[in-house]
């Protein structure tokens, strides 16, 4: 796999393998999955291991976003959240629908007799189903094109999309018919299937693992196809490419909304995987916490986000039990660390550690430092808008 | 009618916490580019200071005082600390700069719950800042006054540096253009320092300030980070009077909001008016006029 | 570019989740869905047994939890030290909730099915418990949450002792009635226990003839109070029904006393304010003011001189001690207490001999109540004094029973179902 390749800049990008190491990769990646994970872990590492597969999946949407795209999406707490909470309120009315009471229990708690309005087309599976695949992408693309075509871009639209996951995060805190604070958990059914059943629960993690693999797929055909080449030029040179005749606004789009659509897939996997969603699971500390496993991995390379994720979700998962404020040292230092000294991640270690002793190869992620060294004018002054 | 005018000065005190919080990052942000995640935890230092010195003074008075001047040392210290072990590798990558104060200031935090605890610890009031002045039929706690006055001073003072003082006039020509800059003998090094300095150096004001309203815990800082930053963006980079008008509109804004609706909702609306704004003015309030194709 | 190969990849993925498909389990209406709580795994052959703790010591409020978890720790360690439960040492496993209710969820798990543990202490939020609950009735293990809380619940598998709301807010409204409060103004962090208390004062003050004057929240850990005690001051009310928690407290407490307002012409009742909370804010804001709890570091009693000077020999002498503490504490002997009537660290058998168990606990002797699981606990209005102790100015005659459904009193009617 490429976890040793360089992520050096070169023309033909050998962060993303070749057919044949693809192949072989993704028959490695089922076999683990679907025959030794299920064989070695128990029920409970399973679970876990399924929670993990989420992040990955929302991570392998930032690598192709952040890492090949530029745009540091920091806000994805806002999809995962979009995908999670309708899978979740559509759990909930199932639930309900099974026991034969006419609202959810947390609202029969709270004194509601009737379900909302806007809680109702969630009750219909097909309905939910298509909501979790295409409002976060939906949203991402208007939010895209509002932002990307006014030319908003790097620290601009980092900020505004962790301000969007913070709104997000503070609002649902204040819905009681979204559980509040609590967030919505219980969850007794998965279409039919009974969750509390382990079959169903390995079920489950099949199903996460199965997307995640598909996931990896689209990514890497985005990758390997005119359309990435495009991504990455548009992340090193946007002017270039808008002088090429592109609209580098259409390109980054195209990427935010992939990644916003499999960040709310993984939100809408989270909900019966975990057991329970909630205002803490979406807002900025989360939609940070997404970036640093895409970071470790190596934010450039096809599986690096992917291996990342899944490897410092483990990491702080067993770490944390028994160091809780080491791990939080641990953390900060990876930030530190990988991001400042590493940029091309765990991934690139290899090539580092080959091209020791000759000058740094700087990876191309970010466009040169553009106010300081372009503004050569008199600064003017301008009236208030 | 009394009702108006309290919201009025409620909304100008939020105002100045806002810009007190964000006037340092007007100059490292707007300026040097640099996203410093870890600015809230400078907050922190500075609300720290103020709890340590006040342990060691006998006058809650003098200790102020005192810590207005050392929480700007320690915070500026520490800004200076991490400019030349991290950020000046980091330069040409601001998004990483982003990530990497994100670490700085969790592993601040944990810092700060290990040698101080995790419960909260209090900062007292001195007593010519306890009560409140009657303005205009407003009640006004002179406390918030306090912090009003002093987050102008703060922005006036930086405002004159950066127009009258040789470093002033240095710092300007370092930020329009680096290289000129430097072809005419300027160490941009030095500027950059210094700049950091500067800008780390007010979020530890800032921080002593905090202490006479909120809570002194490990989390302080981050509570106002998101609203400082959003006020440099509305403000436009760099740019000290966007600032100065983006902290009070954004902060009588949410103090109405907040009277008609409930708090959660003011600030899901004050995001959503700043990304909508943000469409129609992308620079914000003010902005370099440029040739710049970006 | 070589397209081919890379075709066998999807219809290859596509088979492998076909056959995986096929291998689902039960579906809701079969026979033996849901099947019975899986068996306990806890070992009970060695001569000591585990035990768990989940406090979060990061995140939001890590504050308050760690507190907590000493007090946790301490009953462990004076159990060990007074010869363990049924001859058995406690071997505690200590786990970070990290202030998220999905790490609560997760953590509870791991103590329950894979460190297979006797009991688990701890939650904080209700949202950190309500995460727990279904983990803890799915997999038959037992929590024993010390926390005053907003009701409404009761679980087998959960033991709660901590106040529920007949123990700490209606006694609250009690008092103030009696002190002759005719209007109040409710605040309070934004989320379930100060929305349902809320409720429940709304309720009571229907009944009763007291006015409202008005209800705010806000966002938990905001900072920002003066628009609310503006709205407070305009209103007049003659008391302030406080349920606001954690670090907003020092924000709202400053403002307030900044504001010109005192505890003599509009007292707060706290319902979240206790020792460490009176030592964050600071004292001169929040002297004479009121708070509802169960115990108070200050009371007088036997039990409680011994655990104070037990607990500040072992953590240091500035150390306070406060309600939530005591209970978390509590709950630990409790669950020594079941044990040793049941005989046995089985669920079942401690569920089962759980009626009617008694401790004398600092705050006074508690009695667990078999079928809601919660114990009878003294209300105690207390007045925050100038050294920053709180003193009890009122006490309930004697222990109440719980009722965390509100089923006795009649105006709480339609408040649940």
């Amino acid at each position: 796999m490429s976890t040793t390749t360089p992520a050096a800049p070169a023309r033909r990008w050998p962060a993303v393998p070749g057919p044949l190491r693809t192949g072989a990769g993704f028959a490695l990646a089922a076999v683990v999955l679907f025959a030794v994970a299920p064989a070695v872990l128990s029920d409970f590492r399973l679970g876990l291991l399924g929670k993990f597969l989420c992040f990955a999946i929302v991570a392998a949407g930032i690598g192709l976003a952040w890492g090949r795209g530029g745009m540091l999406t920091l806000g994805q707490g806002l999809f995962f959240g979009m995908g999670a909470y309708v899978m979740a309120m559509h759990l909930k009315l199932a639930d309900a629908q099974v026991r034969g009471d006419a609202v959810p229990d947390f609202m029969s708690i709270a004194g509601v007799r009737d379900v909302p309005g806007w809680w109702q087309p969630f009750a219909s599976p097909v309905v939910t189903l298509l909501v979790v695949l295409l409002a976060p992408g939906a949203v991402a693309v208007l939010l895209g094109l509002m932002v990307f075509k006014r030319r908003v871009k790097g620290a601009y639209f980092a900020i505004l999309s962790q301000a969007l996951a913070a709104a997000l995060a503070t609002w649902v805190v204040g819905q009681q018919m979204l559980g509040g604070s609590n967030g919505l958990n219980r969850f007794r059914t998965f279409f039919g299937f009974d969750l509390s059943d382990p079959a169903n629960r390995r079920l489950l993690f099949f199903i996460a693992a199965g997307t995640l693999l598909v996931v990896v797929a689209v990514v890497r055909q985005l990758m390997r196809s005119r359309y990435g080449e495009l991504l990455v030029a548009v992340r090193d040179q946007e002017e270039r490419v808008r002088f090429l005749g592109y609209d580098p606004a259409n390109v980054k789009v195209v990427a935010y909304t992939v990644a916003a659509t499999f960040a709310g897939i993984a939100g809408a996997l989270f909900v019966p995987l975990v057991g329970i969603i909630s205002p803490s699971d979406v807002g900025i500390v989360p939609s940070i916490s997404f970036l640093i496993g895409v970071a470790i991995g190596g934010r450039d390379t096809l599986l690096g986000p992917v291996l990342g994720a899944i490897g410092i979700a483990w990491a702080e998962s067993s770490l944390s039990e028994s160091f809780p404020s080491a791990w939080v040292y641990a953390q900060g230092a990876l930030f530190i660390v990988v991001v400042g000294f590493l940029p091309g991640g765990l991934a690139s270690l290899g090539g580092v550690l080959r091209r020791r002793g000759r000058p740094a190869e700087r990876v191309p992620h970010e466009e040169p430092d553009e106010p300081a060294s372009v503004r050569t004018t008199e600064p003017e002054k301008e009236p208030v808008a | 009618m009394d009702v108006v005018v309290s919201q009025i000065f409620t909304g100008l005190s939020t105002g100045s916490i806002m810009l007190l919080a964000a006037t340092g990052l007007v100059l490292t942000f707007g300026q040097m580019g640099v996203i410093n995640m870890a600015h809230g935890e400078f907050i922190m230092a500075g609300s720290y200071t103020a709890y340590v010195v006040q342990q060691a003074t006998a006058s809650a008075g003098a200790s102020l005082l005192i810590s207005l001047v050392l929480g700007f040392l320690v915070g500026g210290a520490m800004g200076v600390i991490i400019e030349i072990t991290l950020l000046r590798h980091l330069y040409h990558r601001p998004l990483d700069t982003l990530l990497v104060t994100f670490g700085v200031g969790l592993v601040l935090q944990q810092v700060a719950r290990d040698v101080f605890g995790a419960p909260a610890v209090n900062v007292r009031t001195p007593s010519w800042l306890s009560g409140s002045v009657e303005v205009l039929g407003a009640v006004v706690p002179r406390t918030r006054l306090f912090i009003l006055v002093l987050a102008l001073v703060c922005l006036a003072a930086l405002a004159a540096a950066l127009q009258y003082t040789a470093l002033g006039r240095r710092t300007r020509a370092v930020m329009q253009s680096r290289d000129l800059a430097e072809s005419s003998g300027i160490s941009s090094r030095r500027v950059d320092l210094t700049t950091f300095f500067i800008g780390s150096g007010l979020a530890g004001v800032a921080g002593v300030a905090l202490t006479l309203i909120g809570s002194t815990s490990s989390t302080v800082g981050q509570s106002y980070l998101i609203n400082a930053f959003l006020v440099v963006v509305a403000g436009g980079l760099g740019q000290l009077r966007g600032a100065l008008i983006a902290a009070f509109v954004l902060g009588l804004l949410q103090s109405f909001l907040e009277y008609s609706t409930t708090a959660s909702v003011a600030q899901v609306l004050v995001f959503v008016v700043i990304v909508v704004f943000l469409q129609f003015r992308p620079q914000g309030l003010f902005s370099l006029k440029t040739r710049s194709l970006v | 570019m070589p397209r081919v190969r890379r075709r066998a990849v999807l219809p290859a993925t596509a088979a492998v989740l076909g056959l995986v498909l096929t291998a689902c389990g039960s579906r809701v209406g079969e026979d033996g869905a849901g099947a019975a709580p899986a068996e306990s795994c806890v070992d009970t052959s060695g001569d000591s047994i585990k035990v768990g703790a989940i406090n979060s010591l990061s995140g939001a409020t890590a504050i308050n939890e760690t507190v907590i978890r000493d007090a946790i720790e301490f009953a462990v360690d004076e159990i060990n030290a007074d010869g363990g439960v049924l001859g058995k040492q406690l071997d505690l496993i200590a786990e970070d909730g990290a202030s998220d209710p999905t790490v609560f969820a997760e953590k509870a798990e791991k103590l329950v099915t894979s460190d297979c543990v006797a009991a688990v202490f701890g939650g904080y939020t209700s949202a950190s418990r309500k995460a727990m609950l279904p983990v803890f009735e799915d997999n038959g293990g037992l929590l024993y949450y010390g926390q005053q809380y907003e009701g409404l619940e009761d679980s087998s598998n959960i033991f709660y002792s901590g106040a529920t709301t007949n123990q700490q807010i209606i006694p609250a409204l009690d008092y103030l009635k009696e002190q002759g409060v005719t209007s109040l103004y409710l605040v309070g962090s934004d989320y379930v226990f100060p929305r349902t208390s809320n409720a429940i004062v709304k309720a009571y003050a229907d009944a009763n003839g007291i006015e409202i004057k008005g209800e705010d929240y806000l966002p938990l850990g905001a900072t920002e109070f003066s628009t609310i005690v503006n709205k407070i001051r305009t209103a007049d009310a003659d008391a302030v029904f406080n349920v606001v928690v954690g670090d907003s407290l020092v924000a709202f407490f400053r403002e307030f006393t900044a504001a010109g307002l005192t505890a003599a012409d509009m007292p707060v009742m706290s319902m979240c304010l206790g020792e460490e909370e009176v030592a964050a804010v600071g004292v001169e804001n929040v002297r004479d003011h009121l708070a509802s709890w169960n115990y108070y570091q200050t009371l007088e009693t036997p039990e409680n001189t011994s655990f104070v000077e037990a607990f500040r020999a072992e953590y240091g002498a500035d150390r306070v001690t406060s309600d939530p503490m005591e209970s978390a504490y509590t709950g630990v002997h409790l669950w020594k207490a079941m044990v040793e009537k049941a005989d046995s660290f089985d669920v079942a058998d401690v569920q089962e001999a759980a009626d009617g168990v008694s401790y004398d606990s600092p705050g006074g002797t508690v009695v667990v109540d078999g079928d809601n699981h919660h114990i009878s606990k003294t209300a105690r209005i207390g007045q925050i004094r100038a050294d920053g102790q709180i003193v009890s100015v009122w006490e309930s005659d004697g222990a109440i029973e719980p009722d965390p459904y509100l089923t006795t009193y009649d105006w709480a009617e339609g408040l649940a179902d």
